[in-house]
Order: C-alpha cells, then structure tokens, then sequence
C-alpha cells in the first residue's frame, strides 16, 4: 500500500467523521444522536489503540495478564447504578465540567485542589496520548512498508495531530459553557467505537476462520510453544494478588480517567441511559476480547522467532497473506481507536486546563473587567489553544522520547498515577468527614509514591535492568528498591506501584481528614454530596453562607459572562423557583449558590467562588453553626416533603371523594329508576284487577261467561301482584346481604332432576322435548339447595317460554373441572338479541322481542339468579353462540376448592 | 258508528276496555303494541285512540309521533294510558299532542265519560 494511498484513505475517513459531528451537532435533540446507545457506544472511548493492538501483545507476550483491564470494569459496571447516577446528579445541579470541577468543588471550592487534579491529569494522560500518537505513525508504516523519518514535515503523524487538533478544538469548544453537552464529538466517537469494534471483529473471525481451523486448531499448535501453558495460567498467590491490584486499578480507571468522566458524567443526557449501557458496555468489552487470544496466539505461531513487535500481530497477519484491504480495515480501527481517545482526552484536559487552573491562576483579574464578547472569546481561545498545546506536547513527547516502551506498560502507568484520585473521589462521595487537606496529602503522596516506585525507574530505564538504583535501592538501601519497596518483592512493578502508592495515599487521605476538621465550605459540599438525592431539586437551599451581598454586584459579575439577556433571564427563572419577590434587592445563600452554579461551567468552580466572593461580604460562620444550619434545611426538606406528602394525600382522598359521591349519584339514578319501574310494574295489574271490578259493580246484566273471565282476571293479577312483591323483597334481601345462604353438600344433578320434574306440566303442554345429558354423573357442590332450585327454575321457566313453539327442544349439561362446576341450560328458540346480552341480567330487563306475547315474567328473575350464583361466588351469564337458540351458563365454585377454603 | 283503537300490551287490561267500548256502542280496534297500531291505522281511521306509553318495541310516545306525521290522522283523537304518573312524563305526552293522559289505575266509567267528552 503506498502512502498516497493510505493518506488519501486517511481523509476520506476523518472528512467522514467531521461530516458526522457536523451534522449531529445541528441534530443535537434529535433521537439519532440522543439515545441511549450512542451514550454506551460511547464510553467505548475506554478501548484505545492500547486495547486494539496492545492487549494482542501482552497476550502474546505474557498470556492472560491483558484480560484484569476488562474485568475489573465489567465488575463495577453494575454500582453504576447507584454511583454512576449520583455523580451524574451532582455534576448536574453543580454545573460541574470536569472530574478537578469535581474534587475541587467537593472539598470547598478550593483553587489548589482543582489544579492538583488537573496537573495530575495531564502528567498522566499526555504521555499516554503521545502513546496513541505512536500507535498511529507505527502502524501507518507497517501497512505502507515504510520507514519513519526524523523530518517532521515528512512525518504523517505531524498532519493527523494537526487535523485532530483542528477537529476536537472546533468541536470540543463550541460552548462557552464546558459543561453543555457536545453532541457533534459524542456521536463520532459513538460511530468509531462501532467501527473499531466491527473492524477487530473482521480480522479476529480472518484469523481464526481464514488462516487457522477454529479456536481448537489454534490452541492445539499454539500449546506445543515454549511456555505456553505457564504464560496461561494464573500462577499461585503472588500471581493472583497481581491480579487483583490490576482489576482494582481499572475499576478505578473506568470512573477517574478523564476521558470516561467526561462520556459518562458530562455527555450523560439521561440518567436512564445508564440503564442500557450497564449491559451494553460490558457486552461490548467482552466482545473486543474474544478474538484477542487468537490473534496473539496465531501470530506467535505464524512468527515464532522472527522477533516481530507482537503488538502489530493483527496488521502483519493479514500483510503477511496479502489480504492488502483487511490491513487497511485493521489499520482504520486502531486509528479510530487512538483518535477518539485523542479527542475526548484532549477536550476534557484542555476544559481543565481553562478551567482550573490557567482562569483561576491566570487571567482572572483580567476577565473581571471585560465585556462578555471579550471573556467569551477569550475563554474559548484559552481553551482551544489548550487542546492544541495538549496534543502539541503529546506529539513533541512522542517525537523527543520516541518511546520505546510497549502500549501497555505506558497505558498502566497512566491509570496508576490517575488512580492517585481514587481516595478522593469516592470519599467525596460517601464519606462526610473527608477534608481538603485530607485530599490534597493524598494525592501528594500518592503521587510521590508513584514517581518513586514506577516514573524513575522507567525513567531511568527499565531495561537497564542493572541499574543499581533498581538493583540495591539508593545508596545501598534494599528495603528502598523501587521494585521491591520495604521488602515486598513478589508483586510486578504496576500492581506493586498501585498497592503502595494507593495504601498510603488512603491512609493519609484518612489520617489528616480526622486529625483536622476541614472549614465549614468543604463540610456544606460535603452534606451536599453525599446526600444529593435529597437535595437533588433545589440544592441551593442546601448552600450555607452568610453576609451581604446585593443582587445588583452579582448582576454584573453574571452579565460579563453570560450576557445581559440570560443573566435577566436566569434571574427570572431563579425568582420562579423559590417564589421570590423581584425587587428584593439582598442576596441570599441561594441566589449566591445559583450565581456560582452559572459562572461554573464558564470558568470552573474556583474561579467562580473567586469572582462571586469579590463582590460580596462573607461573614465568619463557625463550624457547628454550619451544622445547625444544614440540619435545620434538612428538617425543612423533610418538612416540605411531609407537606408535599399530605397535600398528595389529600389530593388523593378528594378524588376518592368525588369517585364516592359519582357513584352514589348513579346509584340515586339507578334507584330512581328501579323505583319508577316497580310502580309501573305495580301498578299494571291494579289497573287491570280496578277495571274489571269495576265492571262487575257497575254492570249488572253481564253475561254470567265473561263475568266468570272477569273474577279469573281478577285472581290472576293479584297473584301476579303477589308473585312481584315476593320478589322484590326477595332481591332487595340480596342487595342488602340480608340474605342468607344455608350451604349443604347436594348433587347437582339430583337438584337438576327434581327442578324438572317440577316444570313437567308446562313442558307437555308445550310439547317440548328435554334432553339431559351426564344426568347420571354424581357431581357435588356445596349450595343452598332451595336457591339454587329457583335459579335452574328460573332459568328453566325462560327455556320453556322461548324455545320454539313446534319442535321446541332444552338441552341441559354439566361439566366439571379443577376449579368450577358449570351448567347449561340451551333452548332452541330465537336466541339472545345482541342488544340483550349487556343488561340481560338487569332488574325489570324485558327483551324487546317478547311482542308476540307477553310472558308472565317479572322482569325480576334472572336479577335473582345473577344473585344468587353471585352469593355462591359463582358465574352467570349469556353465551354468544352461532348456533340458534339461547344458552344460559351458570357456575359454581367446585366442591374441592370450595371445601379447602372453608376449613 | 264510532271508531276507537285501543293500543296496551296487557291482554286483561284490554279485555276490560274492549268490554266497555263495545258496550257503548263503539266499534274497537285492538293492538298489542305500536307497531302493530300503525299497521290497524293504514287500513282504518278511529276517532279516537287510547295509548300506553310502556310496550315493547314502539312505545306510546313514539307511535304517538308516526300518528302525527299522517295528514289523515290529523283529526283523531288520542289519550294516554299510562302507569307513569311523573309530571314530566304527563308533560312530555300532552307536548307530543294528545288530547288528554290518564293515568292506571283509572275508572272505566270516567274514561268512558272523558272518551265522549273528548268526541262531541
């Protein structure tokens, strides 16, 4: 492949991405660039050019040691959860930009802590990108079989730095605000993480499907190499304790790197998000390494001895079977791989760089009398030359050094001398009593350590392995030796860095922040974050401070940087939210706390304390009157919430209320009436028994026939009249739970039987035929067999009547099962009209298609039987059938069931 | 000879009336329902009809409103019969255009007495 080529692939590339930050940048709402998986994809900026080609090398190299970097994120990953969230809210409400915003902010707002932390950043992230540098310019020469030139105007490296800087300082600086979202540079690192992923897969699947036999094949050539089964086997203790200092420090790694603070916290949108990338991200870690044992370990076989840089095994592979576009894909994936990580490193150091200490240390005083252009500006440009000096230097590092020391060994390095942060950070989350000077000897310490047990001898240079500083300790001391510090001597050179430097670090961390009481600004943060769910919505009451302060002098400060329009409109919006009066013209703690939070993302926390105090009067609070103060906001919280709580209450019970009060204007309704039918139904049989008495008192020469017609009338509706109120009483005794049931163990079929019997009569007058099927099955229930007697009547009595009047037919069956019992009663009359199977069951419910004649029913009857069967815990109703006829299907509950709940 | 349709779907309720129209000399149309009614006014013109309001299908109320849209029946005479003894109910059969609403239970004789009062 020539270098024109490769070059002119190589921007084709970059333009591509620069076109899909463009364009997500202008969709920076959309849901293409606001999900839930680019935020996962994009925490993949963890796997640099150090996973892509390193972890092949020290596979290849050293066995199983590549594997702790994953595992011990894929460990953690789940507290994200709950660690992830909190952190994500704090930085929230505390317009927090960068992990030194973070710590600084925790321990009092304090200036020096800020730069500590981001000096320790860069210390240990710069030589780290310099390391991605090296991967790039590397591997551009393996594929383009080319050697690299000391020239740097002929070096292709020179010209991706300076398209890289030009892209992340476009990009990375589009807000004054460092803590509003960039979705332009997310959604890139989102897609090349993708490809990375995809381009690693390729060559994997290539190697072990294409040039060996499957897994198995390479395992089998692979263990008759020298050393292979001791390079993959986790060797006793000591090699397990390596271990696990390795998994410590990349669980430590996945929150404090730069990089990952500023994915995960910074461009998190939605705290849900979390939710998929707790899967999604471990998923795709694991996924990057089930090809990496293969690669390294066919390229051991296929190199043996020709002393290739094992770290380059998935370029050469490839370029060894001159599968010329492969080498391109696996060169385009590492590329993707150190670019991002160039990237999003360079911004989240540069924002810190501005923020923490060039602003606070720097040019303050000078932003203090300028316009908000000019301070705009200014902070844009400090921030953009920070990215280019960062990458400037990287590249200056790779250049002068021209490190000789493999991707891995660089990589730890870095994440140890970041894991200096560790103690800090998670006591800034869980632990109150952590102070600033706690922190801050920590982190020395710490630091000192590391430089002591792993800087200077890789300074030195650790291939020298002669050395005697290595070898005796400084001046002859052993239990100095930098490998081997107060003897301990069965630990590698990292995990022994981690273990010393992290103990001490801890214990000073610790020591000093109990001997000595941080001030009371560090304890107020310190309530606020560790408690922040509970001050997650107004967290400027939990803000304690007290003095003089004017809303006018923070006016101004504000307008210098946010502009006069949003600094009236965030007023605004604050007098809104604490429901203040706007022309009240003292600050409070709140309105100083909110000044802060708006002045953070511009210039960090420190200078923004800086600038608010410089217009304001702060009076001395002593330590337990903070305290007071906190615990008073608390019980005020919890006062707030008691109230929210009983408002929602009672909230509840008016609706409740209102529910009731429906129901009983329905029930009224209904009532009304049911009462207007009962009088109607009252009333019609009185008005035919009235009318014909009165015909057989007035007139005395009617014909002796009809005036017997007459008195049958007559004693016909009164029993009707009778038959209803019975009926009446019958139901309402019902409704009102007056009814008693008298529950006996009975067969149903037995019941069944007599029931028809009873309706013989009316059966042979009708001529129906009646069909009885399972008539001889014994099935018991428990029932009141009286009740249920009127029901089968009932039901028997409205087959008769409307089964047809030739021919007519009732079929009834029992069927039983685990839970119920089930009758049906079946004519072979008209059928149900659609219309009738809702209100079937209804008081006084008669079917419109009675006309022909009207029965002699009540209305009431089938109210009746719903009751009854429903007072056995029963079912009936109308089934819809396509066949004629009508069905009537009551339920039972079975006598098992019924039985085992009533013991 | 006078023309009186009785329209109730209670068969003793009607057996009195048709007794006692027939005895003062009227010559009685019996439905059972209102449809059944308008299907008795396409062949004949009563002068006078009784109607409950309570029946299946087409009630009272609604045979009352086919009545009124036939220009023949303009002339007709109609009472209400009706257990519905509500004022609303009594306002809404006298806004439909009946003549008079009684209301069951009733005297035969007043009835009849109403029935001649309503035809001279």
């Amino acid at each position: 492949m020539s270098s024109i080529g490769l070059l002119i692939i190589l921007a084709l590339y970059v333009s591509i991405l620069f076109y899909v930050a463009h364009w997500a940048e202008k969709r920076s709402h959309s849901k293409w660039t606001n999900n839930p998986y680019i935020y996962s994809f994009s925490l993949a900026v963890y796997c640099t050019a150090w996973t892509y080609y390193g972890s092949i090398g020290l596979a290849a190299n050293s066995g199983l040691s590549y594997l702790p970097i994953y595992v011990g994120p894929i460990i953690i990953i789940p507290t994200w959860m709950i660690i992830l969230k909190r952190i994500i809210r704090i930085s929230r409400v505390n317009k927090i930009s960068s992990i030194a915003d973070f710590i600084s902010l925790r321990y009092g707002n304090s200036r020096f802590l800020g730069a500590l932390v981001t000096m320790i950043c860069i210390f240990g992230i710069v030589p780290y990108i310099a390391l991605q540098l090296k991967s790039i310019s590397d591997t551009f020469h393996i594929v383009t079989k080319t050697q690299s030139s000391s020239n740097i105007f002929n070096d292709t490296t020179t010209y991706v730095c300076l398209a890289l800087a030009l892209f992340a300082s476009y990009y990375g600086t589009r807000y004054v605000d460092a803590s509003e979202k960039k979705r332009g540079i997310v959604t890139a690192v989102a897609i090349e993480s993708i490809l990375k992923l995809v381009f690693f897969l390729i060559i994997g699947i290539y190697v072990t499907y294409f040039v060996f036999d499957g897994f198995g094949d390479i395992y089998n050539q692979a263990s008759v190499l020298e050393n292979f089964h001791k390079k993959n086997t986790i060797g006793g203790l000591s090699e397990s304790i390596n271990w696990f200092f390795l998994c410590v420090l990349s669980m430590f790694a996945i929150f404090l790197l730069p990089r990952q603070f500023h994915t995960s916290i910074i461009e998190n949108n939605k705290e849900t998000h979390i939710r998929t990338a707790i899967w999604l991200f471990p998923l795709y870690l694991l996924l990057f390494n089930v090809f990496v044992f293969p690669i390294a370990w066919g390229g051991n076989i296929l190199f043996q001895g020709k002393g290739f840089n094992s770290d380059t095994y998935s370029l050469l592979i490839p370029q060894f079977y001159n599968k010329n576009y492969l080498t391109v894909l696996v060169f385009l994936g590492g590329f993707s791989a150190a670019i991002s990580m160039i990237i999003v490193s360079s911004i989240a150091l540069a924002t810190m760089l501005s923020n923490n200490l060039l602003i606070p240390y720097g040019f303050i005083g000078s932003l203090e009398n300028s316009s908000q252009e000019k301070n705009s500006k200014r902070i844009l440009n400090s921030r953009k030359i920070g990215i280019f000096l960062l990458i400037i230097l990287a590249y200056a590092i790779y250049k002068i050094f021209a490190l000789e020391y493999s991707l891995v060994s660089i990589g730890l390095v870095a994440f140890v001398i970041i894991a200096q942060l560790a103690p800090a950070f998670f006591g800034a989350l869980f632990w109150k009593r952590g102070s600033k000077n706690g922190a801050v000897t920590g982190i020395i310490i710490g630091f000192a350590i590391c430089c002591y047990t792993l800087l200077a001898p890789y300074a030195i240079g650790i291939t020298k392995s002669t050395s005697l500083f290595i070898q005796e300790g400084p001046w002859g001391i052993s239990l100095l030796k930098p490998f081997q510090l107060f003897g301990l001597d069965y630990l590698d050179p990292i995990p022994h860095a981690v273990f010393w430097s992290l103990l001490l670090n801890m214990m000073s961390y610790a020591a000093i922040s109990v001997s000595f009481r941080g001030n009371y600004r560090e304890r107020n943060y310190a309530e606020m974050f560790v408690d922040i769910d509970k001050y997650i919505t107004n967290h400027e009451n939990a803000f304690v401070w007290k003095g003089t302060a004017y809303i006018t002098d923070i006016q101004k400060v504000l307008q210098r940087f946010l502009g006069e329009e949003r600094t009236k409109r965030a007023l605004t919006i604050f007098n809104l939210k604490y429901n203040i009066d706007k022309n009240i013209t003292t600050a409070d703690a709140r309105f100083i706390k909110f000044a802060e939070n708006l002045l953070t993302g511009h210039i960090g926390t420190a200078s923004a304390k800086i600038l608010i105090s410089s217009v304001i009067k702060e009076d001395k609070i002593s330590l337990p009157e903070v305290l007071r103060i906190l615990e008073e906001s608390k019980e005020n919280i919890i006062i707030n919430k008691k109230l929210t709580d009983t408002s929602n209450e009672l909230k509840q019970i008016s609706e409740q209320l209102k529910n009731a009060n429906q129901e009983l204007i329905d029930k009224d309704i209904q009532k009304d009436e049911f009462l207007d039918t009962v009088t109607h139904e009252l009333r019609t049989p009185i008005t035919a028994i009235r009318a014909a008495s009165e015909i057989l008192h007035d007139d005395e020469d009617i014909p002796e026939e009809l005036k017997k017609r007459f008195l049958q009338n007559i004693i016909s509706e009164s029993d009707r009249l009778n038959r209803l109120i019975d009926k009446i009483l019958d139901l309402e005794k019902f409704e009102t739970g007056k009814q008693k049931l008298y529950l006996s163990k009975n067969n149903i079929s037995k019941t069944i039987k007599s029931t028809v019997e009873s309706v013989k009569q009316l059966i042979l007058n009708k001529n129906i035929t009646i069909e009885f099927l399972q008539s001889n099955l014994e099935i018991k229930a428990f029932y009141d067999e009286e009740r249920l007697i009127q029901v089968i009547h009932n039901l028997l009595s409205n087959a008769i009547k409307f089964s047809a009047e030739s021919d007519g037919k009732i079929t009834i069956s029992i069927t039983e099962n685990a839970q119920e019992v089930e009758v049906q009663i079946h004519n072979n009359g008209k059928g149900i009209k659609e219309e009738d199977f809702e209100a079937i069951f209804d008081k006084f419910y008669q079917s419109r298609n009675q006309n022909v004649k009207k029965p002699i029913g009540s209305g009431l009857g089938l109210a009746i039987c719903k009751q009854i069967i429903e007072h056995h815990k029963g079912k009936i109703w109308a089934k819809r059938t396509t066949e004629t006829g009508a069905t009537f299907i009551f339920t039972l509950p079975n006598y098992n069931t019924t039985e085992s709940t009533e013991r | 000879m006078r023309k009186i349709l009785i329209v109730d779907d209670e068969p003793n309720i009607v057996m009195s009336l048709e007794y006692t129209f027939k005895k003062n000399n009227f010559e009685v149309f019996i439905a059972r329902d209102g449809q059944e009614a308008l299907d008795i006014l396409q062949k004949q013109l009563p002068d006078i009809i009784i109607l409950d309001v309570m029946m299946p299908m087409v009630d009272g109320f609604a045979t009352l409103e086919q009545i009124k849209k036939d220009e023949r029946l303009q002339n007709c005479k109609v009472i209400f019969l009706s257990a519905k003894n509500k004022e609303k109910d009594i306002e809404k059969g006298l806004s439909l255009g009946a003549n008079l609403y009684v209301v069951k239970p009733f005297s035969v004789k007043k009835l009849v007495e109403q029935v001649h009062d309503l035809l001279q």
